[in-house]
Order: C-alpha cells, then structure tokens, then sequence
C-alpha cells in the first residue's frame, strides 16, 4: 500500500490535536482519576479521603451482591448477544432472498438504530406499561401479569428484548452486506449440490460469514456490557432496589447514588480491563480475520 | 449419460429484456456441444435455463425423457463448471469434490472412493487437503472439473470454463476436458466466446447471435458452408472474407472478372471467401496489390485491398511474398454466396 506523506512533521500533529485533546480530557483523565481514587476511601460528605490500597478490590470480591450482578450481567450478556445475532441473521437472509425489497427492509430496520439508547428503554417502559402497554397487554392475554419495575424476571425479560431490539438493526446491516458478499456462483453451485436450503445454509453460507459474525460477536458483547447502560437506567428507573442490573450501572448506583466513589471507582476500572481485554482479542481476531480466496 | 432436448425456449427477463428467443434445438447422448457467440448473445443464459439457475419463461425442456422445466437444479442429475470455478472457499479440495455425493446419501467410503478416483484422474491427489485459495487457477480449474466427474452426471454444462487461463494451460485444458468427456461419454453443453474452443473441441457447433441461433452444425459444417454472413465473420482467424460483388446473368463479377458462377438473381450479392482459399501465382487471373505481410511463421497473411474492399490472404511459408502487386485466383469451390441485404448463404 503507498503511504500518503505531509509535507511537514507538525501538521499531523496539529491536526490530530483537538481529537488528542478530546480524548485525553474525557477519556485518559477520569480514568487515571478512577484508578486513583480506587485505591483511596472517600468521605461521602467530601471531607478528605484515606488511602485503602486494595481495600475496594478485595471488598468487591467477598461482596454477594456484586456477585450476583455480576452473574446477571453474564445471563443478560449471552441473551442480548445470541438474540440480536440470531434474529438479524435470521431477517438478514429473508431480506437477502427478496433482493427487491432488500432496500426497504434495510431502511426500515436502520430507523431502529437511529434511536438513542435512553429513548428506546423509555418506548420499551411504554410499551411494558403496566396499565395499557400493548407488550404488556399481549403478555396478560397469555396469562403473563407482566410488573414492570416490580418484577424482578419481568424487568429482566423487558430490559433483554427491548436491547435486542435495539441492535438488530446493525448486526442486520453487517449480515446483509456480508450474504450479499458470497459470490453468487458459490451459491449456484451449492443449488445444484444440494437439494436442501437447510444444508446449504448450514454448509456453505453460514461458514461464509463466520468472519462477519466473529466480529459482530465481539461488537455484540461489548454492546450488551456497556452500552445498554441508557436502557437499563430507563427500566429501572433509578430505583435499584430488587431490579435487575448490569455491571456497568452499578458503578453508576454506587458512585452517584451511594456516593461510595472509592468502590465505584475500583469496579469501573474493573470493567476497563475487560474492555481492554476485549478490545485486544477483538484486534488479534481483525489482524487473523479469516480471508478466504 | 442423456439426450437433452429444448423446445420452443425462450428467456424474458424481469426487466423484460428478451435474452433468448423460441429456440429449438436436440442433443445427442454423449454428444459434445458447444454454444458460442460474441459477449451478451444469450450463451449463459441458455445455460442456465438448462441447469434449473434461471426460470424457463417458455419452451420444454427434457434431459433424457423427463420434462424437467419444474425440477430443482439438484435434481436434474446435471453438473455445471463455472467461469470462476465457484469452489466453495472454506472447504478442502476434497470437501469440495465430495460435497455433492454427501448430499445424494451416499456412504462415506464410497465417496472417499469416488473422490479418490476423480483425483487421480485430474492429478489432484497431492492437493486433497488444500483450501482453494492455496492452489493455482489451473489447479482451481481441475478442482471444478473434478467437482463434476465424481457425480457421474447425465449431462455436463460448461460456461466458459477456461477463460480464466492463461493460453498455454487453455490449451491444455481443452485437450484434457475433450479427452475426458470422451472417456466418460457424458453429453455436455459448453459454452465459450472463443472460436477456436468452439472448433476444436465441439461434436456439433451452435452459434448464437442476439439470442437467436444463427447455424448449427459440425464444426466443419461452420466453417466451410456458414449460413449467415454473421457465422462467417464470427468463425475463424482470420475471418472469412466478404466482398461485395454484382451478379449479372448468373456469373459473379469481381474486379472485371468472373469470380463463380451462381444460380442467384442479378443485383448485389456478397462472396465469401477463406483466405487460405485464395491462390497465389503467376499465372493467376486477378491483379492484387499487397499493402502489408504478417509474418507467423507457419504462415503468412497477406492484407490488400481488391475493389476497396479489405481481403486477407493465407499463404503457406514456402510462399516468398512482399508487399507490391502479385496475382491471385479465388478457388470457386470454396466460394460461399450470400444475399447482399438478409445475410442468408444462398
Ligand atoms: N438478470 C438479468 N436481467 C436482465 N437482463 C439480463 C440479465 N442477465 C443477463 N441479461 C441480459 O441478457 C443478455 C444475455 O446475457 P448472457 O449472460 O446470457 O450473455 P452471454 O452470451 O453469456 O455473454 P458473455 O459471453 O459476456 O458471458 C445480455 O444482453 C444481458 O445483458
Ligand atoms: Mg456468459
């Protein structure tokens, strides 16, 4: 590949600046700041703060609840990611056989991810509501009394669908461009292979777009960790209590709410190293990323 | 092994385009067949129509005597090479060759077998466990081949298999898939653009221009009596020379001579003449001027002008020729007549 050159050396870096800049302010410094104070004790009223070392860390690994959101974090994780895969793959092949309308589906589904977190839980709380909301009310018509907000596996079940829901629309994109990428003649040929479309499916096109799905996978994952978070806070609505919740808003509960902001702190940089961890494999995947032909 | 026979078939795609009008022709069991035309004539999608890939908007259709219009391509016990090989990429070679005697229920050792034999015969055996991407494009090429020898189908359907090669393994290849289809007598529909294919490796030949068949016939049928000034100019390299000329009282005048005589109508008519059957001499009767010689070596082309028309002649090499005015005779024998306005051969 040819490199394209500046003709000075502080151009780049000036123009790289403001982003530098923005990074290192809203990113680098809180987090240098939260592995700080991990280690520290705050006074919830403000007045100072003790060094603790591990303290934070070591209290967090004997805590049951954290355990617990933890283990949930796990369920809703597996859930949000196998659902939002499965189901755009599954509308991403429909929509792949009706070439014509593929355009139409893509754009209808695409609406979807237009929609802010925090505004897709709050049409997921209307469409929960307890009196008139319609999921709710299909729910009730299958003998379901669906408690939202009350119900510890209701709220559950509403914060999964409604992050579903919400990530369809760009694993469906990724899926699409990745069935419409397998060469049509490797399909044809399959056709005269095979009689089944169950076993072509199965046989070529699905190890055809591993590559797409590993990838998705990981974005998914990180998704239902970290971003659901508006979701979450909208479900619950800031009213832990016996809700549901991810890792990721507990830090939110402790830190804002309980004002244990050495115990916040240590759990997000918790997260931070998953991220990390996350992040690193997903590189080794795109460096490896399975290029057939 | 079958005989195929269309019906009447005719392609209208979605759009309305018409790629190939009613056509009509049968093949013989085992016979060798080779469609070809210049680029968008309706080859594939002829092709196509027969593997089951594109829909038949009219016609019958039937491979050996089943009606197979509404068969899926699965079941027309068909196997099809495609331009690009269409391996399926994260498959083995011998996933590949094998992957449809899996699907027809048949047992793992006798397909481990089956695979065994279609390798040797195609000199795969060392590349078994390769992945497509690690092999060559004529490797490719053999892979595909293989893909359809091992299904022992009744029909085998080429489209432009070899026009990924290079001309050395074309040439190879051709020779190779010719001796192949012969061994194994499968009746096969082969597809190419390219004229040389058509007559080197076709039982019978059929050309096609605008979705429309312009002549079938043996290959020598093609180029020696072509129907049309279309196949005349389509087959051979050089082409066949065409001359506008006057037919009056039943001879053919060419540059004031008589070049043939003709039972056609007076009026304009065109000659067509091979190059190679076009003498050259002292004691020729038509004065022509040679502007330049190609030299190839086991022949040579001389390129003139007779009557400001162009007319290529093919000379042997022991024939010493340069560029200036010579003699030649047109062979009447050799002279194939058209009508001057449809095209038609007379
Ligand atoms: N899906 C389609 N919809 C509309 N028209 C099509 C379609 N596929 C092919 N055609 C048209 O039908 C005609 C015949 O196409 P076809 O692919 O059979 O040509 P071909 O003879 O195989 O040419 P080539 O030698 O370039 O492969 C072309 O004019 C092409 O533009
Ligand atoms: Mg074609």
């Amino acid at each position: 590949m040819k490199r394209a050159g500046f003709a000075t050396r502080w151009l780049p870096i000036l123009l790289l600046l403001p982003q530098l800049a923005i990074i290192a302010l809203f990113f680098y410094w809180p987090a240098a700041h939260a592995v700080q104070s991990s280690f520290y004790l705050e006074d919830p009223f403000g007045f100072g703060s003790s060094f603790v070392g591990f303290d934070n860390y070591t209290h967090l690994a004997g805590n049951s609840e954290y355990g617990r959101i933890a283990q949930f974090t796990l369920l809703f994780t597996v859930l949000v990611t196998f659902f939002s895969l499965a189901l755009a793959l599954l509308l991403a092949v429909k929509a792949d056989n009706v070439i014509r309308g593929a355009k139409m589906y893509r754009t209808l589904l695409m609406w979807v991810y237009a929609v802010a977190p925090p505004v897709a839980g709050f049409i997921g709380l209307l469409m929960f509501n307890q009196n008139w909301g319609p999921l709710a009310e299909l729910a009730k018509s299958f003998g379901w009394d669906f408690k939202l907000g009350v119900n510890f596996g209701d709220t559950a079940t509403a914060m999964v669908l409604v992050s579903v829901w919400k990530q369809v629309p760009v694993n469906f994109i990724f899926f699409l461009s990745g069935l419409q990428s397998i060469p049509k003649s490797v399909r044809e040929a399959a056709l005269i292979d095979a009689r089944s479309s169950f076993r072509r499916f199965w046989d070529v096109t699905f190890p055809l777009l591993a590559p797409t799905g590993f990838f998705l996978l990981i974005i998914n994952i990180t998704y239902a960790l970290f971003d659901t978070f508006g979701v979450v806070d909208v479900l619950v609505k800031g009213e832990p209590g016996n809700n549901p919740m991810t890792l990721v808003y507990k830090v939110y509960v402790d830190g804002f709410r309980g004002n244990d902001i050495g115990g916040s702190s240590a759990q997000s940089v918790i997260l931070m190293v998953l991220v990390l961890a996350l992040t690193i494999f997903q590189f080794r995947l795109v460096e490896r990323r399975i290029h057939y032909t | 092994m079958a005989q195929v026979s269309l019906q009447n078939i005719r392609k209208v795609y979605p759009n309305g385009y018409e790629a190939v009008v009613p056509t009509s022709f049968d093949i013989k069991d085992g016979e060798f067949v080779v469609l070809v035309g210049p680029s968008g004539c309706g080859k594939s999608t002829l092709l196509r129509m027969v593997a089951g890939l594109e829909d038949i908007s009219e016609g019958v259709l039937s491979i050996g005597d089943r009606n197979v219009n509404h068969v899926d391509p699965a079941d027309r016990d068909i196997a099809m090479v495609f331009q690009n090989y269409a391996l399926y990429p994260h498959m083995t070679v011998r996933k590949n060759i094998g992957y449809g005697l899996k699907n027809r229920k048949i047992a793992a050792s006798e397909i481990e077998a089956k695979v065994q034999v279609a390798a040797k015969m195609l000199n795969l055996t060392d590349f078994l466990e390769r992945k497509p991407s690690q092999l060559s494009g004529g490797q490719r090429q053999r892979v595909a081949m293989g893909r359809a020898v091992v299904r022992d189908p009744a029909l085998f359907l080429f489209d432009e298999p070899l026009s990924n090669l290079d001309a050395k393994l074309r040439h190879q290849m051709r020779i190779e898939i010719k001796a192949l289809q012969r061994r194994l007598g499968v009746t096969s529909i082969y597809v190419t653009h390219d004229q040389v294919e058509a007559m080197t490796m076709a039982d019978r030949i059929i050309v096609l221009n605008a979705g429309r068949i312009e002549q079938i016939g043996t290959p020598a049928e093609i180029y020696h009596r072509p129907a049309s000034t279309f196949v005349a100019s389509f087959m051979g390299a050089p082409p066949m020379n065409l001359l506008k000329a006057d037919c009056s009282e039943k001879r053919v005048i060419l540059k004031g001579n008589v070049a043939v005589t003709a039972n056609a109508a007076d009026g304009p008519i065109v000659l067509g003449i091979r190059p190679e059957d076009i003498e050259v001499g002292e004691a020729c009767d038509i004065p022509f001027t040679v502007d330049i010689v190609e030299e190839l070596g086991a022949h040579r082309l001389l390129h003139g002008q007779l009557d400001g028309q162009d007319l290529t002649i093919h000379v042997g090499k022991d024939v010493a020729v340069s560029a200036g005015p010579i003699r030649i005779s047109i062979n009447p024998d050799a002279v194939v007549l058209f009508d001057a306005e449809t095209g038609l051969a007379l």
